[in-house]
């Protein structure tokens, strides 16, 4: 058995999605609330093969709802970039707190 | 033999804790390219650490689709909107107090939870899995949701084509 204790595994990716959501919840530019995301989803992808690694009866189910995970990133992602990419088109800004036309 | 493993193990720590201070760079640098930049170096780390629990296909997969696909489109988005040349706007909203207190009161509460309680471990097996075993159940009990997958595959790609295309309605129908 690898020697890490699952706890120590869990506490790391506690950390990780802690800072993505710090950086989702603080950053102004678009294309950093979108990294952050990346690092959130991150953080739930060691959290599934740890469990998978660890308690789970048949070990393959993390891995491959890892892969799910991954894939719903990516997708994400390109999206999530297009929607910049024409905003800034419209509007010349990447930054949240300019986007302010349904604000009253 | 026990050489190799305590190697491993220290190899995982140092991992985890490269991995942590290239989140905070991501989150915390100024530069949106040297944040895109951690984002691909702390996946790497990410990918060794899915190598110490044997999850090798997953690694491949990690370094491949995250570091390969997403961070380019990141670096791509980064070139195509923001001039560098700005490097002095302010990236922070002026929320950061409330965020970090909020987040360590969060942080706090789940690590107290993970630590108590008792999880149910087995007794894992030393084999890892192989990509057979992987591709089996992709196709055999997990086909359903393989099959979404894909449909959401698409759908995002058409729509990300859609959106980013240019608008030129007003012309040639």
């Amino acid at each position: 058995m690898i020697g890490i204790p699952l706890t120590h595994i869990l506490i790391f990716s506690l950390l990780l999605f802690a800072i993505g959501i710090y950086g989702a919840l603080v950053r102004r530019n678009i294309i950093g609330i979108l990294i952050s995301i990346e690092l959130i989803l991150n953080a739930a992808n060691i959290n599934l093969i740890a469990f998978s690694k660890y308690t789970s009866p048949s070990p393959e189910m993390g891995q491959i709802f890892a892969i799910f995970v991954i894939a719903i990133a990516a997708t994400s992602a390109a999206v999530g970039l297009a929607i910049v990419l024409a905003l800034y088109r419209v509007r010349k800004t990447v930054y949240t707190d300019e986007v302010n036309l349904l604000k009253w | 033999m026990p050489v190799l493993e305590i190697a491993v193990k220290f190899g995982i720590y140092a991992a985890m804790g490269t991995v942590l201070i290239f989140a905070l760079g991501v989150v915390t640098l100024r530069n949106l390219f040297h944040c895109a930049l951690c984002l691909a170096a702390a996946l790497i780390g990410t990918a060794v650490i899915y190598l110490g629990l044997r999850a090798d296909f997953l690694a491949g997969i990690q370094i491949l689709l995250y570091v390969g696909a997403v961070v380019t489109l990141v670096i791509f988005a980064i070139m195509l909107t923001e001039h560098l040349a700005g490097k002095t706007v302010r990236q922070n909203n002026s929320q950061s107090l409330p965020a970090v207190i909020g987040l360590a009161a969060f942080v706090a509460i789940l690590a107290a939870l993970i630590v108590k309680t008792p999880w149910p471990l087995q007794a894992a097996s030393h084999a890892k899995i192989s990509v057979m075993e992987i591709g089996q159940a992709l196709m055999g009990t997990y086909v359903f949701p393989f099959e979404v997958i894909s449909v959401i595959l698409i759908a995002a790609l058409i729509g990300a084509v859609v959106i980013a295309k240019k608008d030129n309605s007003g012309e040639q129908s």
